[in-house]
């Protein structure tokens, strides 16, 4: 098995098998994580570049730490340091960097579509980590993940994603991974802030927070995105808590048990409570930790699509 | 394609009692000693030698676990698909334990020289052995020779060595596979 695709762009670029290859290779990084020495030399002749154009601490770090416990060598680049204030292009910055021998990269940039636009004119991998509000391909892999490994199967799961859907790639990019995998997705959040197209992608709109809960087995909960709002999308911060942010209360009068994710950064007493984010019934870290691992399969993946010792 | 019978399964029983009894020689009650059978064709010799030392000899509690060497291989890259990994399960300390590695057939040796570095991973082992039922002679791309062999085999480039095991495949034999 190998994965369809030569970059990972988005989670609608790849099929349902490249997926499950993912989670499959991810199971075995998992194991080597947790060992005395979590360390393997796969990739020790691979050069990874990690190139964000956008502020990120847990992407970022995910990413290094899974490039670096493959042995990658890794470079590491912040636009705000950098030339690109200088007035270089995209893709002047990126060849520089490739002249110097790299591999890969990982990019994140607050454009939709900088990923699919640098795949067209440069000779490398590229991994999207983020673009703009389009797609977020590896985070929805490890919610996915997450959820597999929670629930045992994603297949069936009915998931509800819940606030800032409009200014999210993390919601996009979940919902093309729950549909692939066969899951059941509703979004839930102020009118305002739903895209408006949201029903052709096959997403149902629930405006009741109470109602979302019971229906579903899995709570995704996404961070209000004040810095990408222009205008006002909801009267105040306190009367979007009231009516969307998750509290224990709620949380302990449904009918069953479900499953509290966060993709994080976490607003704590916004739209999740701190009791709720730290209670058992939320798997807001083993994401993180999963995230390492599905970093470490996707790159090691695209990676042993790399050929040197050919031309 | 035409094959021939290198070991019926009378044979690769008594290679195996041959290879229980010298472990014990060097091993005594294993009470510091872990097998670690590496995936994926070592782990069914070594279920059978951990199930043979321990109703047939009486030797209890030997620790076996499972060491997968894909992310050590020296060819990833080489070939046109990725490498696919499997199972590693060591559920035990490594550390100042003499390890004895097992495995269906040496041949290259550098599958050896991958699980040298991955057991590292897990420890530094007091000593490393390895035991392997079939040792292909001559064909060596390293320094490395086994110190338990059940049958030394003669065969040419383009010849391949194949196991049977009843447990996976239906029988116990060994084959020589000419294409």
């Amino acid at each position: 098995m190998e994965l369809s695709v030569n970059h990972l762009l988005g989670i609608k670029y790849i099929t349902e098998a490249d997926i499950q290859l993912i989670f499959e290779t991810a199971d075995h990084f998992k194991e080597v994580i947790n060992r005395p020495i979590k360390k393997v030399p796969s990739l020790r002749d691979i050069t990874i570049a990690n190139l964000f154009f956008e502020n990120s601490t847990r992407t970022k770090l995910s990413f290094e730490l899974a490039e670096k416990r493959l042995s990658a060598d890794v470079i590491n680049f912040a636009s705000s340091s950098s030339s690109v204030s200088k007035g270089e292009t995209l893709i002047d910055t990126v060849n520089n960097i490739l002249s110097m021998k790299v591999d890969m990269v990982v990019m994140r940039h607050p454009n939709p579509g900088a990923g699919v636009f640098l795949s067209k004119h440069v000779k490398a991998s590229i991994v999207n980590a983020g673009d703009g509000a389009h797609e977020h391909p590896t985070q929805a892999l490890l919610d996915t993940y997450s959820i597999r490994e929670k629930l045992g199967d994603v297949a069936g799961k009915k998931v509800v994603i819940i606030g800032d859907i409009l200014h999210s790639r993390v919601a996009l990019s979940n919902i093309f991974a729950l549909q692939k995998l066969g899951a059941l997705v509703k979004v839930c959040g102020p009118k305002t802030l739903m895209p408006k197209f949201i029903d052709k992608l096959g997403v149902s709109f629930e405006p009741n927070l109470r109602k979302a809960l019971e229906w579903c087995d899995v709570a995704n909960m996404l961070r209000v995105q004040n810095e990408r709002m222009d205008i006002s999308y909801f009267p105040t911060t306190r009367e979007y808590t009231q009516q969307f942010g998750l509290n224990k209360a709620l949380l302990d009068s449904l009918s069953k048990e479900i499953v509290v994710m966060h993709p994080g950064p976490i607003n704590r007493g916004v739209e999740i409570t701190s009791d709720v984010a730290d209670s058992k019934q939320s798997i807001i870290l083993e994401q993180v930790q999963n995230g390492v691992a599905i970093r470490m399969a996707v790159i090691y993946l695209l990676a042993s699509k790399i050929k040197h010792n050919e031309d | 394609m035409s094959q021939k019978v290198l070991l019926n399964a009378t044979e690769i029983n008594i290679a195996l009692n041959r290879l229980a009894c010298q472990l014990i020689e060097n091993h005594d009650d294993f009470s510091n000693t872990v097998l670690i059978g590496l995936q994926p064709r070592g782990v069914f010799l070594a279920e059978r030698l951990k199930t043979l030392l321990e109703e047939e000899y009486d030797i209890e509690n030997i620790k076996l676990g499972y060491l997968d060497i894909t992310f050590y291989r020296d060819d990833f890259r080489r070939s046109n698909k990725p490498l696919e990994a499997n199972k590693t399960s060591i559920n035990f300390i490594v550390e100042d334990k003499r390890v004895v590695f097992i495995d269906d057939v040496l041949f290259t040796g550098r599958s050896i020289r991958s699980a040298l570095t991955a057991i590292q991973s897990f420890g530094r082992p007091l000593e490393i052995e390895l035991l392997t039922l079939i040792d292909r002679r001559f064909s060596r791309h390293l320094p490395i020779q086994p110190d338990y062999r059940g049958r030394q085999v003669d065969a040419i480039d383009g010849e391949k060595v194949r196991v049977s095991w009843k447990e996976n495949d239906g029988e116990d034999a060994v084959y020589l596979v000419k294409n």
